[in-house]
């Protein structure tokens, strides 16, 4: 049990103020990713373009006008790896087992929030209701039904193989994930194979700042409500994961288990409720992340967990597995390098190679060379093999 | 752990043992598998269409293999069920013949498979990539696709059939190559993020393979490549003075059955031979324990890359064949579903069991090719019949269904397969059969186990 939980000192500090600096340091860790990474990836375009503009016309002005764009919708698939990748790290901190299982964890939430949505108009509650607090319930709603259903999948697929070879309990969860993605087929339907989420009155775009282009234009730049109550929803779920984590007796219980499984057990904590318990929030993270995506593109479908589920593990691998800040760290990277690859891959070969496509050859490629190069991850610490 | 301990200790014989002990060494046991095989084959014969009769038949292969006969009747009677029966069969009904062909592909690339998960213990995620390679060789070769790639010598494109040989060999070595290529950068990496990073593996080439028709044209995009070249019938003449007038289809599909049958059994034999061997232990030892194996002087990056060659090579091969056999493949074949069902092959017929492999593939494309269709149409007529069965369930479009239910059940109520391996059928029940000295070694890591764990 060489991986710890996460990267902050193991004694927690009583003062209120230190409790606070804790649960909140991590945000700081993220906004320089997100302002390092956007300029980093912002720049190289730039130059990409400077180096490539005798080609093209009006290159470089395209590329500008994009960027803030880009950004933004890296930054939302950032955060939804993220948020997806905490459910990961953190089984993965305490069981060192990777639950193939979550990807479709969270394709069942995402699933149970749409239902949620469809139920609620079916009834006409849904008009009366604000928009917010649909979100608020069909977060929770979600969170409860996905944290639920992980803590029945450790309970009879993985449980009973604690202690069998490594690749057995994981041989157990491809299943699990293929089982649940034909499932919720089989419940949802075909008339309701592609999940529509009801649309939300959310209000209009927010506008954020104007610039203006050397050629004259004005560039608006806004971000619409969706993203917004993405990336809030999920920083809000960070630092609530944080304080739990490290704050709270359960949090000690959790990182005691991952620390030394016999120790704990000796010192009367309850082995199986607290691995119970970290699948359960892990499986709620996961599935709240299903909602917020479901608002956010509109339509969900069974097998949306896959891809998802591997980009999210890409993701924990990067900021370093075992890592909560790395988890949500790693996403925010590979989403906006994502978003950047898919956007201008396609501009600056004029369409002859499709971008989203090369964006995940380009993260696989980049959790190959993770793994290569520095296996303990962006903000992971190295850890030794115990023989 | 303590009921476990007393087991009964006939509970751990092998079926082939206990049949031995039930039909004895001698004449009976032979007089019942020809009467089983002989019995099998006239229903078949007299009833072509009946997939009853059809899987009793297959099985009899089954029964040759566990009863206690000479080693040469058991190959004399399986030359009688797969080169006689079979055939003539397949000239009553071709959906059988072609359900054993497709099941042979399948046990080839199951037994690739079993090399690099069963014998050396990495879990390849994506295996179904090193056979995209090799059917896309050949497919991009046979056809004018390849004048798109070399354009100077684009009137030599498509090539003629008779290179198929040469492809099956150069299949092998492709795979062979991305097989070391992909082992090269993952060797560090311990057993669960390999499974990740092969999965990615086998993704990005199937994401290639949807791709790169742009902006040269080189694997036909989305919409695959038809038309793929087939082998030459260099053995027309015969038929001609043998006078056996069949259709150029049905010669074809006779052909690559024999091929298919004669690729399997040269696989089998390669890994078999790979496991006697001083490389098939050094995979062993990588696969107990790899700290000890490095330890005793294995040569580990070497073995895990020989491992990943000698895996990828069957499936190399295989994919040439799969493409010339049916002259048409599409990105979608490649996924990571089909990668899964492999895995669900090795994992129900038991990892390392080169039988076991065999059985496994073979039960897979069964339930895939022949049970689950019937099985929906007879949920149809029961539907008919007033039976309370959802309108729309068809289960053939629940295969990932079934093979998460295989891969959950196996590895919980049976790790070791249906044809266990003897060393690793001895490893999962260690506590079974070792004393309670071992059994405490063992409580270190069980201690959370429900049956042992501290409760409080």
């Amino acid at each position: 049990m060489a991986v710890k939980a996460q990267a902050q000192p193991m004694v927690s500090d009583r003062s209120s103020l230190g409790t606070l600096r804790q649960v909140l340091a991590p945000i700081g860790q993220i906004l320089i990713f997100v302002i390092g990474g956007s300029l980093l990836l912002g720049t190289i375009v730039v130059m990409l373009a400077l180096a490539l503009q005798a080609g093209q016309a009006n290159l470089l002005n395209g590329v500008v006008s994009v960027l803030p764009l880009v950004i933004i919708d890296g930054l939302v698939l950032g955060f939804l790896y993220a948020t997806i990748a905490l459910g990961y790290t953190l089984v993965y901190g305490v069981l060192e087992f990777i639950n193939f299982a979550h990807g479709e964890i969270y394709m069942v939430g995402a699933f149970v929030g749409g239902g949620l949505g469809i139920w609620l108009a079916s009834q006409g509650l849904l008009a009366t209701m604000h928009p917010l607090i649909f979100v608020v319930i069909a977060v929770f709603v979600a969170m409860l039904a996905s944290g639920l259903l992980a803590v029945g999948i450790e309970r009879f697929a993985y449980r009973p193989l604690r202690g069998a070879p490594r690749l057995v309990p994981l041989i157990s969860a491809i299943g699990v994930s293929l089982v649940l993605q034909d499932l919720v087929r089989l419940i949802a339907g075909p008339a309701r194979f592609n999940l529509r989420y009801p649309t939300l009155n959310l209000g209009g775009r927010i506008p954020l700042f104007e610039m203006s282009t050397a050629a004259g234009t004005n560039l608006r730049v806004s971000i619409d409500n969706q993203s917004l109550i993405f990336i809030i929803t999920s920083l809000l779920m960070l630092v609530a994961l944080n304080y739990l984590i490290n704050v709270t007796k359960l949090g000690k219980a959790i990182r005691a288990v991952a620390q030394d499984r016999p120790t704990a057990s000796l010192m009367g904590i309850n082995v199986n409720l607290i691995i119970a318990l970290t699948f359960f929030v892990g499986g709620a993270l996961g599935g709240g992340a299903g909602v917020l995506f479901g608002i956010k593109y509109s339509t969900v479908n069974p097998y949306i967990g896959f891809i998802a589920g591997l980009k999210a593990f890409t993701a924990a691998v990067l900021g370093g597995i075992g890592n909560i800040t790395g988890a949500m760290v790693g996403g925010i990277v590979l989403g906006l390098l994502e978003a950047f690859v898919s956007t201008y891959l396609t501009l600056f070969t004029n369409g002859r190679l499709s971008g989203p496509d090369y964006a995940s050859v380009a993260s696989f490629l980049i959790l190959i060379g993770i793994l290569v190069f520095r296996p303990s991850g962006l903000l992971g610490e190295a850890a030794t093999q115990k023989v | 752990m303590s009921t476990r301990q007393q087991t009964p200790a006939r509970e751990r014989l092998s079926l082939r043992q206990r049949i031995a002990g039930i039909v004895g060494q001698g004449y009976a046991a032979m007089v019942i598998v020809i009467l089983y095989v002989l019995l099998a084959s006239f229903w078949l014969i007299s009833n072509p269409f009946s997939t009853i009769a059809y899987l009793v038949f297959l099985s009899s292969l089954l029964v040759i293999y566990y009863f206690p006969i000479a080693t040469w009747a058991k190959v004399a009677l399986g030359l009688l069920v797969l080169g006689v029966v079979m055939p003539y069969v397949g000239t009553l009904n071709q959906g059988f013949l072609d359900v054993v062909t497709q099941a042979a592909i399948f046990v080839a690339l199951a037994l690739g498979l079993n090399v690099v998960v069963g014998f050396a213990g990495l879990l390849d995620l994506g295996y179904v990539a090193f056979f995209a390679i090799g059917a896309y060789l050949w497919a991009i070769f046979s056809t004018p696709q390849a004048a798109n790639i070399i354009p100077s010598l684009a009137q030599s494109f498509p090539l003629a059939g008779g290179w198929f040989f040469v492809f099956l060999i150069l299949g092998v070595i492709a795979a062979a190559i991305f097989g070391v290529l992909l082992g090269l950068p993952v060797l560090r990496l311990r057993g669960d993020y390999l499974a990740i990073v092969t999965l990615g593996f086998g993704e990005v080439i199937r994401l290639l393979a949807n791709n790169l028709n742009r902006p040269i044209n080189i694997t036909g995009g989305a919409q695959g490549i038809t038309n793929i070249g087939q082998p030459p019938l260099f053995f027309a003449p015969v038929l001609d003075t043998l006078n056996i007038n069949t259709s150029a289809g049905a010669t074809y599909r006779m052909y690559f059955y024999v091929m298919a049958l004669l690729i399997v059994l040269i696989t089998i034999m390669v890994a078999r031979r790979l496991n006697d061997s001083r490389v098939g232990r050094a995979w062993t030892a990588i696969r107990e324990d790899e700290t000890a194996a490095i330890a005793m002087g294995v040569p580990l990056v070497r073995m895990k890359l020989l491992a990943f060659a000698a895996g990828a090579t069957f499936a190399g091969a295989m994919g040439v064949l799969y493409a010339a056999k049916l002259r048409f493949i599409s990105p979608p074949t490649f996924d990571v579903v089909q990668s899964i069902s492999i895995l669900a092959m090795v994992i129900l017929g038991g990892m390392g069991s080169i039988p076991g492999a065999v059985l496994g593939a073979a039960l897979i494309t069964l339930l895939n090719l022949r049970i689950l269709p019937d099985f929906a149409n007879q949920l149809v007529i029961w539907r008919r019949a007033g039976l309370p069965i959802p309108e729309g369930f068809d289960p053939v479009q629940y295969q990932r269904l079934f093979f998460g239910l295989v891969l959950i059940f196996m590895t919980i109520f049976r790790p070791e397969g249906l044809l266990p391996e003897r060393r690793r059928r001895a490893e999962l029940h260690d506590d079974e059969e070792q004393g309670s000295d071992e059994g405490l070694v063992q409580d270190d890591q069980n201690l959370v186990h429900p049956d042992v764990g501290l409760k409080s």
